[in-house]
């Protein structure tokens, strides 16, 4: 009995969190332009799609902005926890409150901020400003995922890795960076997301003319959105599904295996 | 890792010049705008706009709307993760992946389904009519801004409280149970307290966002449900009164400074128990 009624509260949640998003998929493949009527299964949105330049425009952008930001960001959280492993506790403490406040404070408060200060330095509202905004938001989450690791990590394999005789970049490559790759990996995708995800603050930063998808979605929620949108977020949501199924099969037969063994 | 304190500092530095230009100099700017007028004179006057009944009252609307979002969040997470942890661990990870996965799909889409399925021939209507059921009206209302916002804010309460449950050793639990604890008090005595830490970093991470969004507001609300993010975003995008709006983030960043020290406390009080 119980155990029944946990399975119909995991269906109702899972249907709650599902019922847009098949909405949005169902969307893609309405005949009609216009939301909530259906009018018979097409892939022309799917075709039209590849002809639509503000929206290829908008997704070059999405990418190009996520990956360099992410970049940048895992780089300079990268070298910044690496000296903050050498600092007394308060002192880390201190730095990492100091690197969490985007994280801590409403988007529109750093968005608007951000974009006083971009104003005020005489910088062109563009795509150089929504980068810059990007690795502003994204090092936080980054040192967030690296931090942890690099502490817990012992000392001792580096030292020993010196002491026979390996300068210490290459003791830092063959020693240290191995065992923060998982680390470093998970913020990366982190901040990759987070940038492509995030609206409010690109919102504000962002100059005429340039738009990444979300903002380009919302302007074009005034006059209806183009179907081909629908395409695309289907397309984008498909392939992370299957990542995301992909991997969870590998997990569960890792599980199995340490199971046998 | 370093061969002197030197090497050291010379890696902290660019982070300090990040910091101040990126993180301190903004801040600076917004209380700058806030705090003076249109000549650049010093003046309280913006702040105390807020006294004014349509910026209090959207203000209001604010709080209220965050705090039922962030307790419907908390209700539907609690039992959700309690339910997860006790599956076997790959299972769970599984369920939990499909929890986030949605998170995936553009917010602004997603908030835009669901007008879709709100509208007043939407699809919640079209099945409800087709059931011989009355209509229901919820777009434009408050209810459905808040249930837009737990569709989106959900999967940050989860995350959470499904770790610090997890961690909880279950030999815990089988302890409480001998020594004559009945379930409700192991829940309450044991589970609650230990997946208190999870659930403040949950709250915390529901109640600012849904207490700024504007977007959100926007496509369920209609134009006359205006919340503060709303107002401030018009005061940049319509208006263009940079200082009121800036004046409006100070009011903003109060309540997430307070938000945050009650967090702290809570945290430090946990702690304090644990030792």
């Amino acid at each position: 009995m119980i155990s029944r009624l946990k399975t119909i509260y995991l269906a109702i949640i899972f249907l709650f969190l599902y019922a847009p998003i098949g909405v949005l998929i169902a969307q893609s493949f309405n005949a009609s332009r216009y939301r909530g009527h259906w009018t018979g299964f097409t892939l022309h949105w799917y075709e039209s799609l590849f002809t639509k330049e503000r929206i290829l425009d908008a997704l070059s952008n999405t990418i190009s902005i996520g990956i360099v930001s992410a970049v940048v960001a895992t780089l300079l959280a990268l070298i910044t926890c690496l000296a903050l492993r050498e600092v007394g506790k308060k002192t880390r403490a201190m730095f990492m409150s100091v690197a969490n406040v985007p994280v801590l404070n409403a988007d529109i408060v750093t968005g608007i901020s951000l974009m006083l200060l971009f104003l005020g330095m005489g910088m062109r509202l563009g795509y150089g400003s929504i980068l810059l905004a990007h690795i502003v938001f994204n090092v936080p989450y980054v040192m967030l995922c690296i931090m942890p690791q690099l502490l817990a990590l012992d000392k001792s394999f580096y030292e020993a890795a010196l002491d026979l005789g390996a300068s210490p970049f290459k003791a830092f490559t063959s020693v240290v960076l191995p065992e923060l790759r998982p680390s470093i990996f998970a913020g990366f995708l982190l901040a990759f997301t987070m940038s492509a995800d995030d609206f409010i603050i690109t919102y504000f930063t962002r100059g005429a003319g340039v738009d990444t998808l979300p903002t380009e979605i919302y302007s074009e929620l005034k006059l209806g959105i183009h179907p081909e949108m629908y395409a695309l977020s289907t397309l984008v949501f498909i392939t992370i599904a299957i990542f995301v199924i992909l991997f969870a099969i590998n997990r569960k037969a890792n599980f199995k295996a340490e199971d046998l063994v | 890792m370093f061969r002197s304190i030197k090497m050291r500092n010379l890696f902290l530095a660019p982070f300090c010049v990040w910091a101040g230009i990126f993180i301190f100099v903004p801040l600076v700017c917004i209380i700058y705008y806030g705090l003076t007028d249109m000549s650049g004179n010093f003046t309280f006057d913006n702040l105390a706009i807020i006294s004014h009944r349509e910026y209090y009252s959207s203000l209001q609307l604010s709080i209220i709307l965050a705090l039922v979002t962030t307790i419907v969040c908390l209700l539907l997470a609690y039992p959700l993760c309690l339910i997860l942890v006790d599956k076997a661990k790959s299972v769970g990870t599984i369920i939990i992946l499909l929890f986030v996965l949605p998170l995936w799909m553009n917010t602004l889409l997603s908030t835009m389904a669901w007008q879709t399925i709100f509208e007043r021939d939407g699809i919640l209507n079209q099945v409800l009519r087709l059931l011989s059921l009355p209509d229901m009206t919820l777009i434009n209302t408050p209810t459905a801004v808040v249930i837009g916002m737990i569709y989106n804010y959900l999967p940050y309460m989860v995350l959470p409280l499904y770790v610090a449950l997890s961690k909880i050793d279950k030999s815990i639990f089988e302890a409480a149970r001998d020594l004559g604890a009945n379930s409700w008090q192991t829940f309450s005595k044991v589970t609650l307290p230990l997946s208190l830490p999870g659930a403040i970093s949950g709250i915390t991470m529901v109640f600012i966002p849904s207490l700024t969004t504007f977007a959100i507001s926007a496509l369920l609300g209609g134009s006359k449900l205006l919340l503060i993010g709303n107002v401030i975003e018009q005061e940049f995008t319509v208006e263009y009164d940079w200082h009121l709006g800036s004046a409006l983030s100070i009011i903003l960043m109060i309540f997430i400074i307070i938000n945050m020290v009650i967090t702290l406390v809570f945290d430090k009080s946990t702690k304090e128990d644990e030792n």
